[in-house]
Order: structure tokens, then C-alpha cells, then sequence
């Protein structure tokens, strides 16, 4: 595909929506939009204002300016919200060739692919679906769509709602806070421990893939849960901007994981705030692996409120040609004991860009608090980029404070070391890059890491995208 | 076996190997020796085709006949040529399993390469932990070169070239690599680079060749090793 072609992207390769929508909204924001999307849901009155006052905020608000290059995007072009019909009528043909292959290369059964797809909504895991629910419910956890939640338990929606992620945080929270849909609803009880992942993609017929998801999971003292959202199959969407919020509780002794493997398509802002709260020897873990989108914003982060509170971010980024992934982590420590923990990968490659932006803050307060920052970059060839942008704020003397950056190239040395093992230059690279981000693969699902690496090596052989 | 003709490399235009013609039998182990800067290092990394020299044009290097000039180092090493580094890189987060299941796709199932690790570093006593750990990471020098060996055993090559593979190997460990290339060498060609007759102690070659500007100026059988190491490389 040629460069002309992405640009006409939606234009060639869109899904006409088929007419029985139930609604569409109008192209393009104001506050009629926000109220009827409010009105369509039946929300409760203080969600609209919430919402209303979330829209005038994101009015004000400036662009951000100070990261990846947002100015192509026009938010006069989006329809911000779609209800989704029963069925969807688009057809598998449609689809662009390389998103086909891609999901054959990397052997996505046939349902899933259309489901992945946007072509059906109803991918048939429903009897696996229906004995995790029943489990799920007798051990008391909530796990729904947002707007369920916000129908069945409005006291604990509205008790958490909007209180880690404020609408003021920035711009596209402020969006995300005035027209959110879909995204998912977790409420783990105190000592429950989930043994098996919640799987975003296992909830059928609800939005997984919006463009305005809002995510809140609460984990209560003691608990645990393992959440993954995205799978390592390239998102196909025609709306260009995804602009979603994940607000997660870790309250005291509870351990969170939010592992997030996107994939979207190639021509898609992934604006995304994700932050958690944790509170007295709670655990947060973020895994975070970007490769799809145009640019990627994200910087997912731990406020560690609670003494003895622990974050982790560990995440990969691979930026490849026309793409820029500025992502990192923050973050902030405001009570004594507290660790944190950074790994960021990136690897950037024909003409990709990737960038590392971090911050770490350690209070007055945060005595014998400790901090592991480490970020490497991976450049593939001469074409490509990378940067890294971190901040350090450590505002008393009682830390441990370790911080390591390095940037390498693919060595010639270890490309011939590979190659006089018989190993040809594009395997050998691929298990390179493989290599690289091991220490962050090695954390994430076994089935995930394995179609990760095999994703990456196709990215890096050049016949995707 | 490995025929060298006319063969003549250069790196930033400083011509190192010159005009050399030799060839290389089956069932035969070879010590090449000679002073720093003769050239044994750029013989042995223009055999195995390294991109950052260039080989003359009427240079030819031929395999079991067959013609390898134009070759890339995958194809050469494909094509049965094994290089022993000097000093071999670590690779982060890849295990030598990985590399030898992706050398060896499509010719053994990853079970059987498994299988065979496991074997051959029982045999050349390789620890375990090793094997799970990134390639050559903290490995000891000892450690770092039955590393190597054991890709060799795994790839089963035709032509075996080892690259001061006793050098910072202690005692205990050089034996171990000696006594088992040693048998080994059936049905091969092994060339051994070397500074000292150390690790001829043990495993004998058939043929001494030494290398000084870019030409093998001797040949001999072991005596010629020990003679060397007597006498220096001056009286030659």
C-alpha cells in the first residue's frame, strides 16, 4: 500500500455503516451531542453533568503540544457515537488485504478474525464466556461493560467515577470523560482472587473496540485480578481516534495487572490516560505493548498513596514506518516505602519513531521509597528514531534512585554472528528484536508473547502494513 | 574440501590476506598459527563470508566443488562452514536454544535440538543454568567457547573453524574441548587457530600451517608447532 492510499484509507476501505442504525450521532461535537448520547443511554442525571462539564473542559483545553504531532487531527470529522445494531452488515471482502493476511499469518480462527474485524460483533465464545460469568458471579466480581455498569451498580460507579482520571487531567480525557462508551466495569471483592485473566474481548456484543472507551476496575483489600484488553491481531477501525480512560483502585494488599497488547490499524490516534491509585502494599502492574496505530500517546501511571505501595510499568513500543509511539510511564510516590519499577523497550524501524517519556516523582513524604528506571531503545536502521525524555523529581534524601538508558543499533557483529550460524538476515534481526524485549514478553501470556514475537518478525520482514 | 584460490582481503584498503591457495582435505585437523596482524582472524572471517571485508574479485573459495564465492555468510554456514568466534558476542534474551531452533528450522524439530543441547552439554559439562540463560551472558571465557562448540555439534557442519578457542579457556576446560572434538574430527575438516601448541597437546593435527603477511610462508606436520613454540616466529 503506498502512502496516497492510507490517506484515503477511510474512503477506500471503509465499512458503510449499514442504515438501520439504531443511532448515529451527527459528525462532530457540541453539546446537543453529549446531552443525546447522555439521553440515549437513560443515564442517571449526575453522568450528564458530569459528562457536560467534561465537554466544556475539553473546549478550553489547548492541544497538547509537547509530544507527538497531533495536528491532523480533526475533531470536526468524527461521529462520536455510534450504537451499535444487532448485526453488522459489512462484509469480510471489504477488509484491506493486508489486514487478511495478516490475521492468516498469524492464525486468528476464522470467527475471531471477523469479529477482530469489525465484521461481526458476535464472536461465538459464548459457552466459554457464560462458564467464566457464572464463576466470575459466585465469587461475587463484577465484570461488564461500562454503560452496564453504570445501570446495575450506580453506587459504586459514582463513588469512583472520574475521581483517579479527572476530566481536567488533559484534552483527551476531557473528551473521553464528555462521550465515553463501552470499555469495561471490574469490581473485585476484598480477599477474591480471580485465577483466570479477564479477557476485554470475551465480552461479546458489547463495544469493546470504541473509540471512547472508559475503563474503572476497583480491587478491593486483598485482592487480586489480571486484566488484558487488545489482542496482538491488527484492530481494524475506521474512526481514526481512540481516546480512552482506565481509572484502576488497588486498595490496601490488593495487586492489579493490566496487560494491554494494541494493535490497531495504521491509522489511528491511541490517545490513551491510564492511572491507578494504590494504596498500603497494594501492587500495580502495568504491561503495556504498542505496535498498530499512527501515534500512540500513553504513559500509564501509578499514584502510590499508601505505604509500601509498589508500580511497575513494563512496556514495549515499535514504531515502523509513519508510525510514532511516545510512550512511557509515571510515577508518583507520596508515601513512605513506596517502589517503583519502569522497563521500557522501544524499537523503531523503517522510519518509525518511537520516544520514552517518564516521570517519576518521590515526595517529601515518600521516605525509603525506591525507584528502577530503565529504558532501552532499539534503532533498526538509519531512517528511524528515538529519544528519550525523562524527569526525575525526587524531592527528599531517603531514596534509592537507579536510572539506566541505552540506545543500540542492530550490530553488524551480532547480525553475522547469526548469520555464520545459518540464520539469514531477516530471522536473524527478528530474533534479535526478539530478544530485546524479552524481559517484558516474558511477562505477558504465554499465547500473547508468542503471537507478539511472531507479529513483530512479520512487521520486520516487511510484509505487513 | 575447502579449496581457497587466489585469495586476497583487504579491510579500509589495507590488504591483509595475499594471494593465498590452499586447500583444505576431509578428516584432517589443522593448526594455523602465526604472529598478531598476520591474518588468521580475516582468513578465518573471509571464509565465513564477513561483510566488512572485501575479498578480490579473482579470489574464489570453493566448498565440496561447489563454488561459495558469491555466497552470504547464511548460505556459506548453511552450506556446512562453522566458525568458532574468538570472542563470542552475548546475545540479550535469546537462548542458545532459540538460536539453534531457528539455524536448524525445517531440517530438525525443535524437540530433537532440545535433545541434543541437552546431550552435548552433559558431554562437554556445560551447567544448565547456562542454557536457560541469554547466550554468552556472564559466561566465563571456558564457558563461552564450549558454547560455541556446542552450536558446531548442533549445526553439524563440514568444515569446522575454530578461532583461538583456547584462548582465556583454563586447563580443565581445554581438555574437555580438545578430548571431544577429538572425536569428533571423523568425516571433517578442522582448523584450529592458535597462538600456542597448548591445545595441540591434545587433540594432534595432521597439518601445521603458518600464516605471516598475508601468506602461509610454512607448512609442516606438529613439529612445526612445537618448533614455533621453541623458537618464536622469526626464524621462519
Amino acid at each position: 500500500m503506498d502512502k496516497n492510499s492510507k490517506l484515503n484509507f477511510d474512503y477506500k476501505y471503509g465499512f458503510s455503516m449499514p442504515e438501520a442504525n439504531v443511532y448515529k450521532s451527527k459528525k462532530g461535537i457540541d453539546e446537543s451531542v453529549v446531552k443525546k448520547i447522555s439521553a440515549i443511554k437513560k443515564e442517571p442525571g449526575w453522568m450528564t453533568d458530569f459528562r457536560l462539564k467534561a465537554f466544556k473542559e475539553f473546549k478550553r483545553k489547548p492541544m497538547p503540544d509537547w509530544g507527538a504531532d497531533l495536528s491532523k487531527i480533526n475533531f470536526d470529522d468524527i461521529y462520536y457515537y455510534i450504537k451499535p445494531t444487532e448485526e453488522q452488515k459489512s462484509s469480510w471482502e471489504d477488509l484491506p488485504e493486508e489486514i487478511k493476511t495478516t490475521y492468516d499469518k498469524i492464525g486468528v480462527p476464522e470467527a475471531e478474525k471477523k469479529f477482530l474485524a469489525g465484521v461481526s460483533a458476535q464472536y461465538e465464545s459464548e459457552v466459554v464466556y457464560e462458564s467464566v460469568q457464572k464463576e466470575l458471579t459466585r465469587q461475587g466480581v463484577i465484570f461488564c461493560d461500562m454503560d452496564t455498569g453504570l445501570r446495575r451498580y450506580p453506587e459504586i460507579v459514582k463513588k469512583y467515577f472520574g475521581t483517579i482520571i479527572s476530566f481536567y487531567d488533559n484534552k483527551f480525557a476531557s473528551l473521553n470523560s464528555a462521550v465515553w462508551s463501552g470499555g469495561s466495569f471490574v469490581y473485585v471483592p476484598a480477599g477474591i482472587k480471580v485465577g483466570l485473566p479477564l479477557q476485554a474481548y470475551f465480552r461479546i456484543n458489547a463495544q469493546n473496540f470504541g473509540q471512547f472507551e472508559r475503563t474503572l476496575i476497583i480491587a478491593e483489600e486483598g485482592s487480586f485480578v489480571h486484566y488484558i484488553e487488545g489482542c496482538t491481531a491488527p484492530i481494524y477501525t475506521t474512526s481514526s481516534l481512540h481516546a480512552a480512560v482506565v481509572e484502576i483502585v488497588v486498595a490496601k494488599n490488593a495487586r492489579v495487572r493490566y496487560t494491554t497488547v494494541q494493535n490497531w490499524s495504521k491509522n489511528v490516534y491511541n490517545l490513551v490516560t491510564k492511572r491507578a491509585r494504590v494504596f498500603d502494599r497494594g501492587v500495580m502492574e502495568w504491561v503495556d505493548c504498542n505496535l498498530g496505530s499512527a501515534v500512540t500517546m500513553k504513559y500509564p501511571s501509578c499514584y502510590l498513596v499508601g505505604e509500601g505501595a509498589r508500580g511497575e510499568v513494563l512496556s514495549i513500543a515499535y514504531a515502523s514506518r509513519d508510525q510514532h509511539q511516545d510512550a512511557g510511564a509515571k510515577m508518583i510516590h507520596l508515601a513512605p516505602n513506596t517502589s517503583s519499577r519502569i522497563i521500557s523497550k522501544s524499537i523503531s524501524g523503517q522510519g518509525g519513531r518511537t520516544s520514552y517519556r517518564g516521570l517519576v516523582q518521590v515526595n517529601p513524604t515518600a521516605k525509603q521509597s525506591s525507584v528502577y528506571v530503565t529504558c532501552d531503545a532499539l534503532i533498526l536502521d538509519e531512517d528511524s528514531r528515538s529519544d528519550t525524555y525523562p524527569t526525575m523529581r525526587i524531592k527528599n534524601q531517603e531514596v534509592d534512585v537507579q536510572h539506566e538508558a541505552t540506545v543500540e543499533k542492530l550490530g553488524e557483529e551480532k547480525l553475522f554472528y547469526l548469520a555464520s550460524r545459518g540464520i539469514k538476515k531477516s530471522d536473524a534481526e527478528g530474533l534479535l528484536v526478539n530478544g530485546f524485549i524479552e524481559p517484558v514478553t516474558k511477562e505477558i501470556p504465554l499465547e500473547y508473547s508468542i503471537e507478539l514475537n511472531r507479529l513483530i518478525n512479520l512487521e520486520m520482514a516487511g510484509s505487513v502494513g | 574440501m575447502l579449496k581457497l584460490k587466489n585469495w586476497t582481503a583487504s579491510v579500509s584498503g589495507k590488504t591483509i590476506l595475499n594471494k593465498i591457495d590452499f586447500k583444505f582435505e576431509k578428516n584432517q585437523v589443522y593448526a594455523l598459527m602465526g604472529p598478531n596482524g598476520s591474518g588468521k582472524s580475516t582468513l578465518a572471517y573471509t571464509i565465513a563470508g564477513h561483510p566488512a571485508y572485501r575479498v578480490d574479485k579473482k579470489s574464489s573459495i570453493y566448498l565440496n566443488g561447489k563454488n561459495i564465492s558469491a555466497d552470504s555468510p547464511d548460505k556459506r554456514a548453511k552450506a556446512g562452514i562453522f566458525l568458532s568466534f574468538q570472542s563470542p558476542l552475548s546475545l540479550n534474551g535469546v537462548t542458545v536454544f532459540q538460536l539453534l531452533r531457528l539455524a536448524m528450522s525445517g531440517k530438525k524439530d525443535p524437540l530433537t535440538v532440545k535433545q541434543e543441547i541437552d546431550g552435548i552439554a552433559k558431554k562437554l559439562r556445560i551447567k544448565s543454568e547456562l542454557l536457560s540463560r541469554s547466550l554468552n551472558d556472564g559466561a566465563s571465557g571456558g564457558e563461552k567457547k564450549k558454547l560455541e562448540l556446542l552450536q558446531a555439534v548442533v549445526l553439524d557442519p563440514k568444515v569446522l573453524i575454530f578461532d583461538e578457542i583456547d584462548t582465556g579457556v583454563d586447563v580443565d576446560a581445554l581438555k574437555t574441548i580438545a578430548k571431544f572434538l577429538d572425536q569428533y574430527k571423523k568425516n571433517r575438516t578442522i582448523i584450529l587457530i592458535t597462538h600456542y601448541n597448548r591445545i595441540l597437546k591434545y587433540i594432534k593435527p595432521n597439518k601445521v600451517l603458518v600464516l605471516s603477511e598475508g601468506r602461509i610462508v610454512k607448512e609442516g606436520n606438529y613439529k612445526l608447532a612445537e618448533e614455533v613454540e621453541r623458537n618464536g616466529y622469526e626464524m621462519i
